[in-house]
């Protein structure tokens, strides 16, 4: 769907089609057999331009993270296809697979377990150098390079033997991300990657993953619930609901017309920083709780906390229609009234 | 890549702000970095029972590997001379500062001679029970599924074992065979506590997102059970390992008391013990002084044990 409307003159570097991860729920302690399954991924399509930032944005359990995992091959998809730089995944043999990961790397969301507590940041930085030795810059010892990975990322070099637990929250997310830079890789998979930290941090590491995006030439997929977060770097936007896209596009459309009643509402839950204006908003109520995921509605999953669900949205599942340019919505009534934001 | 570290980094890129310049500061400050072991080392220095075991423990690693600084082996066997019948039982006296025994051997220069044994099969128990445990429960704890749960019921059958019944077993069946036989019932029974608390560390650990973060990078399943599994699960196997030592300590004398451990003409503080209690209420000095020793022994490895504990866990840290 994207691809016919945003590629351009450019092949994407990665190519998501109908990607599905199931997980058993099994019972039994000798015959296990199985029960339900948590559709916690199911069918997902997207693509993601050289340079540009696509942000999954959805609430916790929507399976944002669970598509961050399958790309760079923490998950074993139940079917579908990952696409990186024109070769499919599924296709590569584990060496093979080993050498794409150098592509694709990830920073997860918290800087405090992520980091090994018993290794120095030299070494956490240099472990991709250790499983990767030719990722290593011609011409430099692998210390060296850890060095310049830690000014790159605004650490202060000389800190190379010390421990995690010596550094800030947002200094560690920092180690994180040089440690994903180590590879040289062309896409990030940033899971949540500020959401652990404090307000006044958060727009620091935003703006050294913008910088070095834009330094780099790296290509994002940012994950977050953070609507106020995403709006800094996004420029695409695909906002996930049970594991489904209910809504993708060009992020200053999303941002400016919603179309998805689901969009909407966590719109108008963002804050606006100008008090008149947010006195004036009209917030939309989310009614009940994220339905099991092992367990989703019939027709459109979101209908049973949708202001203006009707009998049609419980029978046919609504697909994702083109909805002017650069859009596309999956909503049997999308909004016709630009919401204010 | 040539191009990948352009000029400086940007002032503006450091954490800036209150809350990090704070921590920044702190460790600017700190002229040397202090690690894990840095701050266990910290943790350890300010506990009183710590500076107690450590005397303790040198003293008898002291003794155990020069015993010929403390006492005179000659005084410790009739064979050489060393002991005269006309001495038996004398109470404690400035020749014989821990008295006599029956056959007139000096009690202090057994009990010195007598460490050696006793604290060698400690060691190299406690290092093969540890080896063996660790291997079991990293492997158990990290791969899970079948291979876990074959692992785990044989570790159930092992610990189903009481030490003490199966250790006298098994030796009398081997007909006593000396020290090597109580090392092997020792690491035979003794690896079942490690490998549980091991493969529950493990499991722990393996659920972390530096795991997870090593995966993503393309790191094989030794490395990370190498790099990250092993150090981040091993500080408790170090603690109970500090604490077999001294239960060890106490199993050999166990043995050795009941005739299965070190045979004559050797002896350890076990046999010692053993050889003296039937002159216990004419000369209790011949029991008093190398059952202190061993009890000593005993506890000095436990409270060394209790203070690494505490100094590990940052829970307790203040």
């Amino acid at each position: 769907m994207a691809s016919d409307d945003m590629s351009g003159a450019q092949a994407p570097v990665v190519s998501v089609r109908d990607l599905v991860k199931h997980y058993p729920i099994e019972r039994g302690i000798i015959f296990r057999k199985r029960v339900g399954t948590v559709h916690a991924v199911d069918g997902v399509t997207f693509d993601l331009m050289p340079g540009q930032t696509l942000a999954i944005v959805g609430e916790s359990g929507c399976g944002k993270s669970t598509v961050g995992r399958l790309l760079v091959g923490l998950e074993q998809p139940t079917s579908g296809s990952v696409t990186v730089a024109g070769t499919d995944l599924s296709t590569l043999n584990a060496r093979e697979l080993l050498a794409t990961r150098r592509d694709l790397q990830i920073i997860l969301q918290d800087p405090y377990t992520s980091l090994d507590p018993r290794m120095t940041v030299g070494a956490i930085i240099g472990e991709p150098f250790e499983i990767h030795p030719e990722a290593i810059p011609a011409g430099k010892d692998a210390k060296g390079a850890v060095r310049d990975l830690m000014a790159r990322v605004g650490l202060n070099p000389e800190f190379i033997n010390r421990y995690p637990h010596q550094f800030s929250g947002g200094q560690r997310q920092r180690i994180g991300i040089a440690r994903a830079l180590a590879l040289n890789p062309h896409v990030i998979i940033a899971d949540e990657p500020v959401s652990a930290l404090d307000v006044s941090i958060q727009a620091q590491v935003m703006n050294l993953l913008m910088d070095l995006r834009d330094e780099l030439g790296l290509s994002y997929v940012f994950i977050s619930h953070d609507l106020a977060v995403v709006r800094q770097i996004a420029d695409t936007i695909a906002v996930m609901y049970l594991g489904q896209i209910v809504e993708y596009g060009d992020a200053e459309q999303i941002y400016e017309h919603p179309q998805h009643p689901y969009t909407a509402a966590l719109l108008s839950a963002v804050p606006v920083a100008d008090p008149v204006v947010q006195r004036s908003r009209t917030r939309i109520p989310l009614s009940g709780d994220l339905p099991s995921p092992a367990d989703p509605p019939s027709g459109c999953r979101f209908r049973t906390r949708c202001f203006q669900a009707q009998a049609k949205c419980a029978e046919v599942m609504p697909e994702l229609v083109a909805s002017g340019d650069k859009h596309v919505v999956a909503c049997h009534f999308p909004l016709e009234a630009v919401t204010s934001v | 890549m040539s191009d990948f570290f352009p000029g400086s980094t940007d002032a503006d890129t450091f954490d800036a702000g209150l809350p990090s310049l704070a921590s920044t500061e702190r460790i600017t400050d700190a002229s040397n970095p202090r690690g894990l072991l840095g701050d266990a080392w910290y943790g350890l220095r300010r506990t009183w029972y710590f500076w107690i075991s450590l005397v303790l423990i040198v003293f008898i690693a002291a003794i155990t590997i020069f015993p010929q600084f403390f006492a005179d082996k000659e005084t410790t066997s009739s064979l050489t001379g060393g002991c005269q019948l006309m001495d038996s039982l004398m109470p404690p006296s400035s020749t014989h500062w821990f008295g006599t025994d029956q056959l007139g051997c000096d009690v202090y220069s057994l009990t010195i001679y007598g460490a050696r044994p006793s604290v060698i099969t400690a060691i190299i128990a406690t290092i093969a029970t540890v080896s063996i445990g660790a291997l079991i429960g990293i492997i158990a704890g990290y791969y899970g599924g079948w291979l876990d749960s074959l692992l785990s019921r044989i570790t159930d059958v092992f610990f189903g074992l009481p030490v003490l019944l199966g250790g006298i077993v098994i030796l009398t069946a081997l007909g006593s065979p000396g020290l090597w036989g109580v090392i092997f019932v020792l690491v035979v029974l003794g690896w079942v506590g490690t490998a549980r608390m091991v493969r529950s560390t493990t499991i722990e650990a393996k659920s972390q997102d530096f795991v997870l973060a090593a995966r993503a990078l393309g790191a094989s399943n030794l490395r990370i059970m190498r790099r990250h599994i092993l150090p981040n699960a091993m500080g408790p196997a170090i603690v109970v390992a500090v604490i077999s030592l001294g239960g060890f300590v106490g199993a050999e004398a166990t043995f050795s008391y009941l005739g299965l451990g070190i045979q004559p003409p050797e002896f350890s503080w076990g046999s010692i013990i053993s050889d003296a209690q039937s002159v216990f209420f004419t000369a209790p000095w011949t029991l008093f002084f190398p059952a202190l020793f061993l009890t000593v022994t005993v506890l000095a490895f436990i409270l060394m044990g209790d203070a690494v504990r505490d100094a590990l866990d940052p829970k307790l840290r203040k």
